[in-house]
């Protein structure tokens, strides 16, 4: 059935939906086997403690109870420690990581023993059984505590608690700073964030005794570099290990790592040669699941008396935690490159230092050090605006990147495509500044006490992860490119086989709209596998908002190769040349002789049949593609936030937020809104609501979400969203990314709103998330105490 | 977030949840509608031995009245609550509190029995209660006694129910008192950091009498009798702020994650004023 309709940049709903929302979905959780085992976790409630004799005697005893086993026990299972693949520096200091602790925990939630049984519940009675000796030591929990003096060591292998530093030079710093009119040092801290996927972490193992094989299950994002890193640390060859990433309940980076609870699954399966399954309670996932942000940022900005920008200094401290998870000392400097956001200068400096402490490791959570590079910028943007005395819409406009094509960055890297005036213009006139201010004016002369601010985020972000060879020269332990098989059915349907692995982002619906537009066919005939790794190719699966500019770019040119082999195979049903036919929705049709034509299904079958093919030719239409970009893509976009405060309780309401964000070209907007509708929910949730926060032994306060502020939409505005296309020139189809820039962009721009709202009271600085508490304690003090 | 193992029984009538609840000892409890018992036995915070069902008492499912006092029955859902023009045009205060709580799920499984038994400082019905002068009505095996909203409460989840004694009503004296509760939280969902129940007599345009609760300002709900003094006669924002800052003569509250007491008592003061002219608009 040949079709003519575009699909890309079309409305069609998402095909993955219907099964979802009726319960036809299968998550781990859904999975049970014959025979499967359960495993609970003993975890320290320490922050650092030496463990003495584990007792699990009155464990083994109890009803349903199978085994239970100690990291001691556990030793010989492992060929290698918990993988981290991004050696940021030569002379990183990599801590031993085993997945269950022998000697030492070094945060809540460290691992101790496990505890296997016939039920979940058995398996959890068990583990309340278990008892361990714990020598409590002095925990550090905070990065400048961790720092000091005399500071007790995370890591007794390391003379301190520095992991590593790492440090970036562009031009002449130091003379950009000495001939400034005006320099703004600024510091911010970044609050660790917890990510809150809706599906917790969970994981099944079905071990084959007799062949030596396992299928994993795991709610992870990276089910193809899980399989070779699984394989690593368990000491079984990689050819036997099969992961399955079934339907993934969300990730936001928190899975986009190889687990403790994963490795032990494995090795356990192994051991008893039974099935087991774990699943993360709620409670278990706020300690033992990788948390976000937590960076203490020193920001300077030298510029002339205008205000045009002349340099840039980041010096940025890194809460690692107590370990180092797969990508926990790289996720600062994905914003290495950012401090400069979409401005210019001549001169950069970044240096990042990272710190152990006891707590929970840190790693990528959506956004993964861009947020805290924009945070930083376009809250030091302002400042240096309020110092030169201008709008921050007129200091951003003077500083803007030119438009143009590879148009270099302070930071070093070249921007692919950008355009940034008139996305602001665009977002101004949205909002309609002038009205925005006039009303502030009107209500500060009236003492109205809601008072109201208005504040700017004109971010830039590198996504698209990425060229492989820059990722080599950065020491990253992977490539950049992924991996697309696409399959003409005998019956005109196609199979698209990706190296990306969804896990809510739509995927199966913008590889079907691609496919679809690039084959000829109907939107229904597409069918997208992935997620397992006997079927789908090898890829790099989906994080850093790259699926779309790597991986369905993959699709795209696999979709042209089986176009360009199907020509060649109609061209020789026509008895043409192929150069005399033209392909349009679906159909070959010889150029000047419109009726002769064969369309793809029935050059499908032909393959399939293989009963006249062209000379050479082999049967069959399956094609397959691996695209590594030349380039990152590098989005971008201008928020604007409006904020009422109401002074008598300090309270903050968004009441008006407006996105035009430039992704480049839309594959499906409703997905592009989805989008940015949660990224620029979890900003705001960082601006005014998210804090984790530890006690000084190392206990996680925020330890449910009860105290730990997930925001609902009763407590968000309206979004307000436009957008300016600006095509990519990274890749064919001119997409960029869009995964991460609300989370990117809003964080400062609620931030920039809140203190715009405060400016009158002189205040200039309030760290984030701005409670009510803290607003109207800032009001009071200002006010010299009495508010 | 697996609860430890427990027994499960469900009672056909009040009498047979009394008989239940005897032979479960003292680790037995009462099981409504679960949305305060059930988060902590997952969290194993709660260890029940044995709970006992009550959701399909339906006889304690009820709103009546006859002009003087109202009764509710202890297994009233929130929602009922929220959603009753009789309660609305009688006791608005109540329905007021009733719709605040919590979200859509709990108010349609939440009871009015289990908030009050379960005592917990930040929930909103308590202070309502408390602010109404309702009376609650505790039946054991030797039979059913009446026990004052003043008296009732004694600490943090600790009340006047003893073991082996389930709460079966609550009544409240109507007075044709305007009310209002005000609530500040974070998110919608979230308990108080700080609840006001505003019950006020107005007489041509003045004060005539107020009480005053206060949600979360101590280990049981409170009454503010300083501010209910200070607001007879008040007729303007200024007469009732003056009023409201007396709340500061109240022991002083708990410092704790979500709120500083010094900001505590800024917001029961700040909520006092709004909420008592609500009422009186």
């Amino acid at each position: 059935m040949a079709t003519a309709e575009k699909y890309v940049g079309g409305g069609v709903l998402r095909k993955e939906d219907p099964k979802l929302v009726t319960g036809q979905g299968t998550f781990v959780e859904s999975i049970t086997l014959p025979g499967m085992l359960h495993v609970a976790f003993v975890r320290s409630p320490y922050g650092a403690a030496t463990i003495g004799a584990v007792d699990t005697v009155a464990a083994a005893e109890s009803p349903g109870v199978v085994a239970v086993l100690t990291g001691e026990d556990l030793a010989g299972e492992w060929a290698a420690g918990l993988p981290m693949a991004w050696p940021v520096t030569d002379d990183i200091r990599i801590p031993d990581h085993w997945p269950v602790a022998k000697d030492a925990v070094r945060y809540v939630g460290d691992a101790v023993a496990v505890v296997v049984a016939r039920t979940r519940e058995q398996a959890a009675d068990g583990a309340d059984l278990v008892s361990v000796d714990y020598e409590e030591r002095p925990a550090v929990v905070d990065i400048e505590s961790a720092r000091a003096d005399g500071a007790p060591r995370v890591h007794d292998q390391f003379e301190d608690n520095d992991c590593y530093t790492w440090a970036l030079t562009n031009g002449d710093v130091d003379a950009a700073f000495t001939k400034a009119d005006i320099v703004v040092t600024e510091r911010y801290t970044q609050p660790r964030l917890i990510p809150n996927a809706i599906e917790p972490r969970g994981v099944v193992v079905q071990p084959v005794p007799a062949a030596g094989d396992y299928t994993i299950w795991s709610a992870t994002q990276i089910p193809h570099i899980a399989k070779v890193l699984f394989a690593l640390t368990a000491g079984i060859p990689e050819a036997k290990v099969r992961v399955i990433a079934p339907d993934v309940g969300g990730g936001f980076g928190s899975k986009l790592n190889i687990y403790a609870e994963e490795i032990v699954c494995l090795v356990l399966a192994r051991r008893l040669g039974a099935p087991v399954k774990w699943v993360a309670t709620r409670s278990e996932g706020y300690v033992a699941t990788v948390h976000g942000r937590d960076q203490i940022q020193e920001m300077e900005i030298a510029a002339d008396t205008d205000g045009r920008i002349l340099g840039y200094r980041a010096k940025i401290l890194a809460n690692m935690g107590a370990y180092l998870q797969l990508i926990t000392p790289g996720t600062p400097l994905l914003g290495a490159f950012l401090f400069c956001g979409s401005y210019g200068g001549e001169a950069y400096h970044f240096e990042c230092t990272g710190v152990f402490t006891n707590t929970t490791p840190t790693d990528a959570y959506r956004g993964a050090g861009r947020p805290e590079a924009t945070y930083a910028i376009e809250r030091a943007i302002d400042a240096l605006a309020r110092a030169v005395g201008v709008d921050p819409v007129e200091i951003r406009k003077r500083n803007f990147l030119p438009t143009g094509e590879m148009v270099p960055s302070p930071g070093g890297l070249a921007f692919d495509t950008t355009d940034y005036e008139q996305n602001l213009d665009r977002a101004l006139e949205i909002v309609d500044y002038d009205s925005v201010r006039a009303e502030q004016r009107a209500r500060r002369e009236s003492g109205d006490s809601k008072i109201i601010g208005v504040g700017l985020s004109t971010y830039v972000e590198m996504c698209g992860l990425a060229p492989s060879q820059v990722l080599g020269s950065l020491n990253y332990g992977a490539g950049g490119w992924d991996a697309a098989t696409v399959r003409m059915l005998p019956t005109g349907q196609a199979e698209v086989v990706t190296g990306s692995s969804p896990h809510g982002q739509g995927h199966v619906t913008s590889w079907s709209q691609i496919a679809a537009d690039a084959l000829g066919i109907g939107f229904d005939d597409v069918t997208v596998l992935h997620g397992d790794t006997q079927v789908a190719p090898h890829g790099m699966n989906t994080c850093g908002s790259r699926s779309l500019s790597v991986g369905g770019i993959a699709v795209h040119n696999a979709c042209g190769r089986v176009v360009d082999k199907a020509s060649r195979i109609a061209a020789h049903l026509l008895e043409v040349a192929p150069d005399d036919l033209e392909f349009e929705g679906g159909t070959f049709s010889v150029k000047g002789v419109p009726d002769r034509q064969a369309t793809i299904q029935e050059v499908a079958y032909a393959a399939w049949t293989a009963h006249s093919l062209p000379e050479g030719e082999e049967p069959g239409l399956t094609e397959h593609h691996v695209f590594d970009p030349p380039n990152f893509t590098f989005p971008f976009g201008s928020h604007i936030c409006v904020v009422e405060i109401d002074t008598e309780t300090g309270e903050v309401e968004i009441v008006r937020y407006v996105a035009v964000d430039d992704c480049g070209n839309v594959v499906n907007p409703q997905i592009v809104d989805g989008q940015v509708h949660g990224g620029v929910a979890q900003g705001i949730a960082a601006a005014l609501f998210e804090e984790a926060t530890y006690a000084e032994d190392g206990t996680l306060q925020t330890s449910s979400m009860l105290n730990y502020l997930v925001p609902s939409a009763a407590e968000l505005p309206s979004f307000e969203l436009d957008r300016t296309v600006t095509p990519s020139n990274s890749n064919p189809m001119g997409v960029k990314g869009i995964g991460e820039a609300g989370t990117i962009a809003s964080t400062p721009a609620v931030m920039n709103a809140v203190l715009d709202a405060l400016s009158h009271f002189g205040i200039t600085d309030m760290s984030i998330p701005a409670t009510p508490e803290k607003v109207w304690t800032a009001i009071r003090d200002a006010k010299g105490g009495a508010a | 977030m697996i609860s430890a193992p427990f027994d499960y029984e469900r009672a056909d009538s009040v009498a047979a949840a009394l008989e239940l609840l005897r032979q479960g000892g003292e680790d037995a409890r009462l099981l409504a509608g679960g949305h305060s018992l059930l988060p902590l036995m997952r969290l194993r915070l709660a260890r029940p031995t044995l709970l006992v069902d009550i959701g399909r008492l339906d006889d304690l499912k009820y709103i009546s009245g006859d002009g003087d006092t109202l009764e509710i029955g202890a297994l009233t859902t929130h929602h009922d609550l929220a959603d009753s023009h009789e309660l609305r045009d009688a006791c608005p205060l109540l329905a007021d509190t009733a719709s605040q709580i919590g979200d859509p799920q709990v108010r349609h499984r939440g009871t009015i029995g289990g908030s009050v038994a379960h005592a917990d400082p930040a929930s909103d019905l308590p202070t309502a209660l408390l602010a109404l002068d309702a009376e609650f009505i505790v039946q054991g095996a030797g039979g059913s006694r009446s026990v004052a909203a003043g008296d009732f409460f004694h600490g943090p989840f600790m009340c006047a129910v003893e073991e082996g004694e389930m709460l079966t009503a609550v009544r409240v004296p109507l007075s044709g008192a305007r009310g209002v509760y005000r609530k500040f939280h974070r998110r919608a969902q979230d308990w108080a950091i700080v609840g006001v129940a505003a019950s006020v007599q107005v007489e041509s345009g003045a004060v005539a009498s107020a009480s005053i609760g206060l949600t979360n300002m101590g280990g049981t709900p409170l009454r503010a009798a300083a501010v209910e003094d200070a607001l007879v006669g008040a007729t303007d924002t200024g007469s009732i702020a003056t009023a409201a800052s007396r709340v500061a003569d109240l022991p002083h509250p708990h410092d704790d994650e979500q709120a500083s007491a010094d900001y505590r008592l800024h917001i029961a003061e700040i909520l006092i004023g709004r909420a008592v002219r609500a009422a009186m608009a």
